[in-house]
């Protein structure tokens, strides 16, 4: 077996070591029934390099991969070019199979790339700190939401309509369990972000108001008007980012008053791979500091004075504090954050203002040509990279029959909201730099093709 | 002992040598031993090292009220300044790629490069978690054989795949325990815990909304069966069990603890973290256990990475099965490969207690777990448990006599060896021990837990390690247990070689710097 490197003359000699006759011998505290004396029964034995590629190549083979078609898809998952020195450098073995960081004389790679990425981090979203990472955006907005809770000691948190409804089902998921108060606002098929009705859902037992920028719909929410009502009834304003991308030319949230800035990372650097493993980025003011998730890296130096870096405020988490600990999070996405940071260091500023324009660019084109289709409009003309188009059908449908012709066209808002029926003519459809303007005329002719006959 | 490393070279060898005839560098630097600045301090804003196309038209009117007033305060580098600094930046690192790394728990093994070829397939890593399923098909076969793998190998009925972690994991169980109870109709409050659990349960219980009771330990180092059962009645809503525990021993009543849990109409979690002692040897299932996660990336090879990703896989007893969290993947009666989402709960799936991520969970990691196990096959991961569990016991008793074993009498470990510092003099700590290690070229064991042994040691070899590179290890070991007996005085202030010596924790945690802000201080 090529990954074991003991012989059967190390065993025997070992075993001699030991003092035991056999392995068996060695299991001697599990109770006998349970013991299996062979291989488990109806599993295949090991397989050679070539066999195991040969198997997995085949599945592979069975999908229909974002490079192999036009594709249009985002809804919290974003495909962007990657550059080759990203994957090369995490694949350095001193990165890649590395532990958590508890040994810091020789863990100082990990570290400074952690304590760039929290700096990184900060900065994009304007706010004065940020964490090492947590799971990916929907966890880090439920941990967002807890620690508002923990700050304002109130428990009740508005949700706007604008917000992933994955995200949504998370945070309604784990409040069942925790008793804590939510409300959700419902998602509307409109030009304009449920602000008003957000605003308007606050009040003094609020703790915090979670609004995605821009949201699930593509639309951009007004900030600072939600950050006033929220910081007047002493409650935090979360704001949810699922495209980093998108603060390229956006204001940063936490100069709009964002108290929190979580959001997902994937788009720089981690790449699509069908969901996981993804980034949780999780930005907030200094002063929640000592009530924040998840690992923090912070700056000091060693015996002879040189600058190094640490884990920091681990009091607050569960290896030290157990129960009491503000999280349970221990494992969480340290590879990614390095490729999140390699990616955004190729970047700088400048970088990520100039990917920003060009995606808004191919975004324009793609709105442009869709809405020349009959019976095809846009929901609102405030977007980034991401719009709603509303079709003359259930978009779910349409979806289907464009995959049928090799087109990856968009998420139907019925997959997302299979609940709200007038909802499902939204399609929501994306245009990354990698979408070219052949594969937006394909997606067009696609379109046109299959909504023929049934134009409104 | 044969193959002891007497020629190994390191960097920093000539200073000793040389001592104060070292000579200091203009650089900083040291031959091979490379300082690396922050990128704060190397790159200039306006940089890039990406070329992008340029925009054919303006930003739209509507979106430029929302415009940022100004790019974010982040330098670019060039491609070629970007892979020197995280190429220099990685040799600070130590990872399972360099040597033993013998993290007690943590189950630091080698990480097949297969995996990694195999997550790269475009197939797998550049799909999209939403298109449309007939496009997926292939993705979905992967979460279903790897699903099925860990049923079989654990003796469960069911599993959810989702979680993104071990704690994710504990917590997607416990939540399926409330589920289940709360399908009975009961508000049961409390989760007992052991004292040697690992921090994430007692944290992971409170997450979930219960409350947690501490289960001591005997001085045999396994669950005090009176005590737990003392406690047992209407208000328990289970316990939460490491087996193989964190002392590196088997909990042989772990049955009797289950049917006495049940017996009251709780359930029994599994800490699965240390499945890699009994892999292809033991089914949990066959134990009596309700839900267990398996860490992917401690038994099954994925990388650490530093920190993460992991992926934590729960396995479920029929009693928890119908509460597995969305999204769900199962097979269909025709051998169709079936996804449950929100959309389309009520075939089959409605009593799922919601959703704990956006999208499918870690495949990422599934695809790399699946490669190792269709590797090694039912035979191989056999092999793989009982490697790591006589690499164990080989330490342990070439150590147990020049360090402390506090339950080396009481028969074999299991895949990892416990020692503490209780034979040492006084003054020299187990942490001392630990930076001695570093020196040595090794990473050290855990240190300091499990939290019932004063001064723990926990040496987690895997069955990475061959004789000859356990026998170094072991040479290593003795020779700091030597020097401390010695009062060797360099202990305490080892690290001596590594690129940083002790690190002032003391000084980060009093007034954190958690960012970089060099250029606001000017």
């Amino acid at each position: 077996m090529r990954y074991l490197p003991l012989t059967p003359a190390d065993r025997s000699s070992m075993l001699e070591t030991v003092g035991a006759s056999s392995v068996d011998e060695l299991f001697r505290d599990v109770p006998e029934a349970a013991r299996l004396s062979g291989p488990i029964e109806g599993l295949p034995m090991h397989a050679s390099e070539m066999a195991v590629e040969r198997h997995l190549g085949k599945l592979a083979a069975k999908n229909l991969d974002a490079g192999s078609a036009p594709f249009f898809l985002g809804a919290g998952a974003y495909r962007h070019h990657v550059p080759a020195s990203v994957d090369h450098l995490i694949q350095r073995g001193e990165f890649l199979t590395a532990y958590t960081p508890y040994q810091p004389e020789i863990a100082q790679g990990t570290l400074q790339v952690l304590f760039e990425f929290q700096t990184q981090v900060a900065r994009m979203f304007g706010t004065d700190v940020a964490n090492a990472s947590m799971y990916d955006g929907s966890t880090a907005c439920w941990e967002a939401i807890l620690m508002a809770a923990r700050v304002t000691r109130k428990g009740k948190a508005v949700l706007s309509g604008g917000l992933h409804p994955h995200y949504g089902e998370v945070v309604r998921t784990m409040a069942k369990f925790t008793k804590d108060e939510i409300v959700s606002l419902a998602p509307e098929l409109t030009a304009e972000t449920d602000d008003a009705a957000v605003i308007a859902a606050i009040d003094e037992t609020t703790s915090s108001v979670v609004v995605q920028y821009p949201d699930i719909m593509g639309r951009i929410p007004d900030l600072e008007a939600i950050a006033e009502a929220a910081h007047a009834a002493k409650a935090l304003l979360i704001v949810v980012v699922t495209e980093p991308v998108a603060l390229g030319l956006l204001e940063a949230p936490g100069n709009l008053g964002a108290d929190v800035v979580v959001g997902e990372g994937q788009s720089l650097g981690v790449g699509l791979q069908f969901g996981g493993p993804y980034l949780g980025l999780f930005g907030c003011r200094e002063k929640f500091v000592r009530q924040m998730p998840g690992r923090l890296c912070g700056e000091t130096v060693d015996a002879e004075g040189k600058r190094g870096f640490v884990l920091t405020l681990s009091t607050r988490e569960q290896h030290i504090r157990r129960e009491k600990a503000t999280s349970n999070i221990c494992t969480n996405s340290g590879l990614c954050a390095l490729a999140f940071s390699i990616h955004m260091s190729l970047l700088g500023g400048e970088g990520l203002e100039q990917l920003a324009a060009i995606n808004h660019d191919r975004t324009q084109a793609l709105v442009e040509r869709l809405t020349q289709i009959p019976g095809v409009s846009l929901l609102s003309d405030a977007y980034f990279n991401e719009v709603t188009l509303v079709l003359p059908r259930d978009a779910r449908d349409v979806v289907r029959e464009l995959a049928d012709k090799g087109i990856l066209g968009g998420v139907s808002l019925g997959r997302l909201f299979p609940e709200q029926a007038e909802l499902h003519k939204g399609l929501l459809v994306t245009a990354t730099e990698t979408v070219t303007l052949d594969d937006i005329e394909e997606f067009a002719t696609g379109l046109a093709a299959v909504l023929e006959g049934v134009a409104a | 002992m044969s193959g002891v490393n007497t020629a190994g070279w390191r960097p920093s060898m000539n200073e000793v040598a040389l001592g104060d005839m070292a000579p200091a560098t203009q650089s900083g630097d040291r031959a091979l031993m490379l300082e690396e600045a922050l990128i704060f301090e190397l790159g200039c804003e306006g940089q890039t090292g990406v070329d992008i196309e340029a925009p054919s038209k303006a930003v739209s009117p509507a979106l430029s009220k929302f415009r940022r007033k100004a790019a974010p305060a982040l330098p670019g580098l060039s491609e070629p300044e970007t892979v020197r600094h995280y190429t220099r930046l990685s040799r600070q690192n130590y990872g399972i790629d360099l040597g033993p790394f013998p993290l007690g728990s943590c189950t630091m093994k080698h990480n097949p490069r297969l995996n990694e070829k195999m997550a790269r397939l475009p197939g797998f890593a550049d799909v999209h978690p939403l298109q449309p399923q007939k496009t997926v098909e292939g993705a979905l076969e992967v979460i279903e054989q790897l699903a099925d793998w860990l049923m079989k190998l654990t003796g469960m009925a069911s599993v959810a795949m989702s979680p993104k972690a071990g704690a994710h994991g504990e917590l997607c169980g416990l939540l399926c325990i409330r589920a289940a109870l709360d399908a009975r109709g009961e508000s049961r409050e409390i989760v007992l815990v052991p004292e040697s659990a690992h921090g994430t349960n007692p944290a992971t219980a409170a997450f979930a909304g219960f409350k947690v009771q501490a289960i001591p330990a005997t001085p045999e180092g396994r669950v005090d069966l009176e005590a737990l059962k003392e406690k047992l009645g209407p208000d328990v809503a289970g316990v939460m069990i490491t087996n193989p525990n964190t002392c590196g021993l088997f909990e042989p009543d772990l049955k009797e603890i289950a049917d006495a849990v049940h017996a009251v109409g709780g359930y029994v979690y599994c800490d699965g973290a240390n499945f890699n002692a009994i892999v292809g040897r033991v089914r949990p299932g066959d134990l009596g256990v309700d839900a267990m996660h398996i860490n992917l990336h401690k038994t099954f090879s994925t990388p650490h990475g530093g920190g993460g990703p992991g992926a934590g896989p729960v396995v479920l007893s029929e009693a928890l099965a119908p509460y597995a969290p969305l999204p769900f993947v199962t097979r269909g009666e025709e051998g169709e490969v079936h996804l449950v989402e929100e959309e389309n709960r009520g075939e089959g799936h409605e009593r799922a207690f919601g959703r704990m991520v956006a999208f499918h969970g870690q495949m990422g990691m599934f695809t790399r777990a699946l490669a190792y196990i269709l590797s090694h096959g039912a035979d191989g991961l056999k092999q793989v448990s009982e490697d790591a569990v006589l690499n164990a016991n080989y330490i342990l008793r070439s150590l147990e006599d020049v360090l402390e074993a506090p339950f080396g009498k009481s028969g074999p470990c299991m895949h990892e060896a416990l020692f503490s510092d209780a034979g040492l003099p006084d003054g020299i700590s187990t942490l001392d021990i630990a930076k001695g290690l570093i020196d040595e070229g090794f990473h050290p064991m855990t240190v300091y837990f499990p939290l019932v042994v004063k001064g723990a040691m926990l040496i987690e070899p895997t069955e990475t390690e061959s004789k000859q590179g356990l026998d170094r290890f072991i040479a290593s070991m003795r020779n700091l247990a030597q020097r401390a007996q010695e009062q060797d005085e360099s202990l305490h202030t080892a690290p001596h070689f590594a690129p940083r010596r002790r690190l002032d924790e003391t000084r980060a945690a009093r007034k954190p710097v958690l960012v970089w802000k060099g250029d606001e201080e000017a």
